[in-house]
């Protein structure tokens, strides 16, 4: 499974005005791998993820994703809803975008609108109420009550969004992401606002996603429980800069990091490694 | 999801009982302010004095009513309800919205029973007709509103430019090269959908307010160009004698292949005005069937979800500005449609039937009907029309009430007349 890069970032430099959010970032997310991305408020790493999912044009850089069949595509040249169509990049939000006024299952079924539109021949056979739409809209709930069924959503399917629960409107917009069929998912702290049991959930949902789906998942989180316990590999950014870049076993270890973290003299580092390992 | 109840109930709370004394002071106060508004406006009144120069008379009675029945109404408020806001919701009996809703299942099949046989029922009273005729063509502008701004999320303060492209198209089509009303009317159609597009394409970066005011300029231009394109349009005579309709070749008229003389019935003028009824009533029909089918495909999904956070939307892969654009050109579509109607009902038509006041009407009737509810449109759109006509000998009171009566209906029900959604789909039961 894993070996290949699926995404390569390379030279990434997001400047807005005299603002370097990002300045010459690079780092490959390995196929079937969680790869996380963390790094101190304000480090950039959501900025990187707009430019990922294309809803910020990067001032300079490349990014270049590659399909498990062998496509590759450019990011920085495709339109942030192609990104979604083309490349099937998915991802959340930070601050959960749902469609509230809509059904658990409608928002689902959103998710699979380019297939969906293909099987309605752009509306028209949708409108002559043809089978073979009938069949297209059938297959999309199932695949819709699939993932309800993952995310422990199934009995809420014809409630309103916004009526879901916090961590419930979290796992709701993974099923979200996940129905487009993605091969990159982009998590923006999944596990904000989760207590301990629905942020173990949450690991064992990711978990089930990377190895029975083969998405690879690119995660940006704050919660280290989640980072540490199941990236593959971690990259840290602060203040625009990639500061380290391993196994969670090395991140843990490197004294920038720490650091970064926690703003100490280099003499006092030990002391505080030695606390963050207990 | 019905906050109007709970939230007006919840404001009870800070509602305080009054002392009479207390609500004397209010009352007072009230009046106070009602004068000094009230003074010059209502208390002096201009004339023409009897050399022609302008002179001012006073009129203390009037005032005086007034700042009475202001004293009077504040004084009863204050006694009644005390200090505070008003709970509009309890001057409702108790289940009223939730029988509205339960109302709103069973009445289309009811509503549309009665729009078929209204034409028999008053088959010699024309004036019934016609304002059915009237109720049903807002009733249709409303539903082709309704995707843009109820569906699509899109606030379109120029909606009534589309209305007058079709209506034109129409007008235009018909006498330059007598094409008949059945090939004119998709065309009107058509012309008016590729105006929504040319719209949609300037504003698709915008949201809000500034494709309100976009749309309202949008509407402003359309109407201007009509106005002023004098040999095109002829300006503001307008445009006269459009052919009417006739039923699929034949005339309405009293001639040997008229309608009457086929069918062996005596000829009278009403059968073009019962024929106008059932056309309308059926080209609503399409409308409503249209957009009830598109809700449940998936352009209709990507429109509601578009409503709901365009963002979210891109990032799942949908196009948005295909999206908007079909929004636009299926609302203005459907305006068209009505516009040819329009044009043929009347037979003559000018850009004074294309004013901002139309598209507000038409606004209006979706935003009270419950944005996205196509039942919600039918009574908000029988309501004031039907509410304009009860309240036509108070002219000049009319507007008066028809505001109050609306500010009243948004405070009861801020969503709307009809405000629940229907899911596009559900989950069946498993298996």
């Amino acid at each position: 499974m894993s070996g290949a890069p699926i995404l390569c970032v390379e030279h990434l430099t997001m400047r807005f005005g005299g603002l370097v959010a990002i300045d010459k970032l690079s780092f490959a997310a390995q196929r079937g791998h969680i790869t996380a991305l963390i790094g101190p408020n304000g480090a950039g790493k959501t900025t990187v993820f707009n430019c990922i999912t294309g809803f910020y044009h990067p001032t300079a850089g490349m990014m270049r994703l590659e399909h498990p069949g062998g496509e590759a595509y450019l990011l920085e040249r495709l339109l942030d809803f192609r990104i979604a169509k083309l490349a099937r990049v998915a991802r959340t939000f930070q601050n959960i975008r749902l469609f509230p006024g809509m059904t658990v299952l409608e928002n689902l079924v959103v998710a699979q609108h380019n297939v969906l539109m293909k099987a309605s021949v752009f509306t028209f056979a949708g409108l002559l109420g043809l089978g073979t739409y009938h069949r297209a809209e059938n297959e999309a709930i199932d695949k819709a009550r699939y993932w309800l069924d993952k995310t422990g959503l199934l009995t809420r399917a014809d409630d309103h969004a916004g009526s879901l629960a916090y961590g419930e409107q979290r796992r709701l917009e993974i099923a979200r992401a996940m129905c487009t069929d993605p091969v990159l998912l982009c998590l923006d702290e999944p596990a904000a606002g989760l207590n301990a049991r629905e942020s173990g959930e949450l690991n064992a949902l990711l978990r089930f996603i990377r190895q029975e789906h083969g998405t690879s998942i690119l995660l940006i989180e704050h919660d280290m429980s989640v980072v540490m316990e199941i990236s593959d590999h971690i990259v840290v950014l602060d203040y625009g800069v990639k500061i380290a870049d391993g196994t969670p076993e090395e991140i843990r270890n490197d004294p920038k990091v720490i650091a970064a973290y926690l703003g100490v003299e280099d003499d006092e580092i030990e002391q505080v490694e030695a606390e963050v390992r207990t | 999801m019905r906050p109007s109840v709970s939230q007006t109930a919840g404001t009870q709370a800070v509602t305080t009982k009054l002392t009479f004394a207390g609500a004397l002071k209010d009352a007072v106060l009230a009046a106070l302010v009602a004068f000094g508004l009230f003074a010059l406006m209502i208390g002096l009144h201009t004339d023409q004095g009897p050399t022609g120069a302008l002179v001012i008379s006073t009129r203390v009675q009037e005032l005086g009513i007034i700042v009475g029945l202001v004293f009077a109404g504040a004084l009863l408020r204050a006694l009644i309800f005390g200090r505070g806001p008003v709970p509009f919701a309890k001057l409702v009996p108790a289940g009223w919205g939730d029988r509205a809703q339960r109302f709103s299942r069973f009445a289309g099949p009811l509503l549309l029973g009665i729009a078929v046989i209204w034409p028999f029922a008053f088959y010699h009273n024309r004036y019934v007709l016609d304002l059915g005729i009237l109720i049903l063509t807002y009733i249709m502008l409303g539903w082709g509103l309704n995707i843009v701004v109820g569906l699509a999320g899109l606030l379109d303060l120029g909606y009534v430019a589309f209305y007058a492209v079709g209506a034109y198209s129409y007008a235009l089509l018909a006498q330059n090269f007598s094409l008949s009303f059945w090939i004119c009317l998709p065309l009107a159609g058509i012309l008016a959908a590729f105006w929504g597009i040319l719209l949609g394409f300037p504003v698709l970066r915008l949201r809000g307010d500034y494709l309100a005011i976009v749309t309202l300029a949008f509407g402003e231009i359309i109407r201007l160009v009509l106005l002023n394109w004098q040999s095109f349009t002829g300006g503001p005579n307008g445009i006269s004698s459009i052919p009417r309709p006739s039923f699929f070749g034949l005339p309405f008229n009293d001639e040997e292949d008229g309608f009457a003389a086929f069918f062996g019935l005596e000829f009278a003028p009403i059968h073009r005005i019962v024929f106008l009824f059932y056309l309308i009533l059926v080209l609503a029909l399409i409308t409503n069937w249209v957009t009830q089918r598109m809700r449940r495909l998936p352009i209709g999904r990507a429109w509601e979800a578009m409503r709901e956070d365009e963002i979210a939307c891109r990032s799942l892969g949908i196009n948005t500005t295909n999206t908007k654009l079909t929004a636009f050109a299926m609302g203005a579509m459907f305006g068209g449609f009505a516009g040819a109607f329009f044009a043929t009902r009347q037979g003559f038509i000018s850009p004074e039937s294309f004013v901002f006041g139309e598209s507000a009407l038409i606004l209006a009737i979706v935003v009270l009907g419950g944005m996205g509810s196509q039942i919600g449109v039918v009574v908000a759109a029988i309501v004031m029309l039907g509410g304009f006509e009860l309240f036509r000998e108070f002219e000049q009171y009319r507007m008066l009430v028809f505001g109050f009566a609306m500010v009243l209906i948004m405070i009861w029900r801020p969503r709307g007349l009809v405000a629940t959604r229907e899911p596009s789909l559900h989950l069946g039961k498993p298996g």
